[in-house]
């Protein structure tokens, strides 16, 4: 029997990201459903919208607070919040699947002896235990599994808990001064490109494939996903061909993603890639070739040529 | 200096994969197995301190018997010798970080390279895992490393930009894409690869804290509707994700 969840919930810059939301909801959720307390914990210096949290289930939350602990540091972060989770005497520990959460939870996962599943994309419960649905493979492939260790860590991917509305509730946030933080590994400076939606936290995304033919043509898949507020993304090909970073990269050597929304743009289909990007709600393909395998594993298609019907598409999606 | 590079031995990433009649493991059938591609990043970047300041460079994999070939693999592309942790047994990501911490641990060495993740069980946190149980230092997600004397300066990536860690040796380092250009084994290196020693260690995997239940195929779609072969298609498609998809 389980005791209290405890959902890390992560700010980069001060700011709290909306994945971390969507593991609240699921960690009062689960809480709920399991009879047992919940609570909120977020680890950083200032922090502007703290109490967004509390629109989605939570009304326990606590800050960690510690200048030093401003910009994310692996030993900082665990240090204090391993600790903390043996304060509050939580056994559920509940992170969104994030760059932060990947590097931090194995870390807590040794100084806590618990057990972990990463990157869940569903989790139930079966006789008072949560069962963690994960894929493997780069989502060629499902695993169920039980954690077994009286300590449970799970890691959420993003979208699988949509956020919807929140209930405007306003909670009392607890702070709590930490002191003494171990800076053995620290990070000194965050190259961030703000107004870059990444592809594993959009719940739209654009990409482009070898079919776009140049980098220079990603511009119009640029303006299509800012329309939607949406993210772009690459094939392999067109990372390998030098268009787009790797960090755009979706696929099995890439990101591995679910939103909601999902416009291939002049992407075969390689196995590898369709691994990555299979589990989004809906897909649409827009490719020349109408025997792409692409084809196969989109909602709806346009078999034409990219550079007609994208621009057409962005006009009609202005109107 | 020694440096460890961890290297796994999973399905190509253009392999199908289909389940087993017991739902507990994958249908090898027809499955051909490389080195993880991560791993080649981990690797190339002990090789860059070995030629440039030197290094022994030590592989460890652990698995069965099948995978020396991968080991023999890392070892064409420069390294000097391979640790294979022999067992067949089911593992999950800490028994196997428990068994490669073991192996740092007799080999005394104070840096460490894996890939960020092995393209197969998906996890990510092989890396961390033992920097913790080691009581090293890590950095994952590694897209730049530098090492001066005992002091590390990376960049990791992170959503939408990089950070730059600071840390000190000892430490283990997961690669990304993008750390390097892996070089290709020459001829030379494959054949003198053949020569090399592969230590072979029967060991035993501690206690295992993840059951798995069952592994399941994704829930396949039904083909969609190609809509158009042009633009003309574009009202419908735009009615279609407002009204009957609803994500836009």
């Amino acid at each position: 029997m389980s005791n209290k969840i405890l959902v890390f919930v992560e700010q980069r810059n001060g700011e709290i990201k909306k994945s971390s939301l969507e593991a609240v909801k699921a960690g009062s959720l689960f809480a709920e459903q399991l009879g047992i307390s919940s609570e909120a914990v977020v680890i950083g210096n200032e922090i502007t919208n703290l109490n967004s949290i509390s629109n989605y289930g939570i009304s326990n939350i606590t800050h960690l607070k510690s200048a030093d602990l401003a910009l994310y540091s692996t030993t900082g972060y665990a240090q204090t919040l391993s600790e903390y989770a043996k304060e509050v005497n939580a056994d559920l520990l509940f992170f969104a699947n994030s760059s932060m959460a990947k590097d931090l939870a194995p870390h807590i996962a040794i100084q806590l002896d618990t057990s972990l599943a990463m990157d869940c994309v569903e989790l139930n419960i079966q006789n008072g235990e949560i069962i963690a649905t994960r894929p493997i493979y780069g989502g060629k492939a499902l695993a169920e599994v039980k954690l077994t260790k009286s300590t449970k860590i799970f890691t959420i991917r993003p979208n699988t808990f949509p956020l919807g509305e929140g209930n405007g509730t306003n909670a009392e946030v607890k702070i709590k001064e930490i002191l003494n933080v171990n800076l053995a590994t620290k990070v000194t400076e965050l190259k961030q490109n703000n107004d870059k939606i990444d592809v594993a936290e959009a719940s739209i995304i654009v990409s482009g494939g070898r079919g776009l033919q140049a980098a220079d043509n990603f511009a119009m898949l640029e303006e299509l996903a800012k329309i939607m507020n949406g993210a772009v993304g690459a094939s392999r090909a067109a990372v390998d061909a030098g268009w787009r970073p790797h960090g755009d990269q979706v696929g099995q050597t890439g990101k591995t993603v679910s939103p909601n929304l999902y416009i291939a743009v002049g992407i075969s289909g390689a196995i590898q890639h369709l691994a990555g990007m299979r589990s989004s709600k809906y897909i649409v393909a827009i490719n020349k070739d109408s025997e792409a395998p692409i084809f196969a594993a989109a909602d709806y298609g346009i078999a034409g040529d990219a550079f007609e019907i994208v621009p057409k598409l962005i006009e009609e999606l202005k109107k | 200096m020694k440096i460890v590079v961890c290297v796994s031995h999973v399905p190509d990433s253009a392999a199908k994969i289909n389940i087993g009649a017991d739902e507990k493991n994958i249908d090898q059938n027809g499955v051909s197995f490389i080195l993880n591609p991560y791993d080649e990043f981990a690797l190339e970047e002990a090789l860059k301190i070995k030629d440039s300041i030197g290094a022994d460079v030590v592989l460890v994999s652990v698995g069965g018997d099948e995978v020396k070939e991968t080991i023999r693999k890392g070892l064409a592309m420069g390294a000097d010798s391979g640790i294979l942790l022999k067992t067949n047994a089911f593992r999950d990501s800490i028994s196997t970080a428990k068994l490669i911490a073991e192996e740092i641990k007799l080999q005394e060495a104070n840096l460490v390279f894996l890939g960020k993740q092995s393209i197969d069980g998906d996890n990510g946190i092989v890396g961390q895992l033992v920097a913790e149980i080691l009581g090293f230092n890590s950095v994952s997600v590694a897209v730049s490393f530098n090492l001066n004397g005992n002091k590390i300066v990376a960049e990791r990536e992170i959503e939408g930009g990089r950070e730059v860690v600071e840390t000190s040796l000892p430490a283990v380092i997961t690669a990304q894409k993008g750390l390097n250009d892996p070089r290709y084994a020459s001829l030379k290196g494959i054949m003198a690869a053949k020569k090399k020693v592969i230590d072979e260690k029967e060991v035993t995997v501690s206690e295992i804290g993840v059951e798995l239940i069952r592994l399941k195929k994704p829930a396949q779609k039904q083909a969609g509707k190609i809509l158009g072969k042009d633009s003309s298609a574009i009202p419908e498609l735009v009615r279609l994700l407002k009204e009957e998809a609803k994500v836009i």
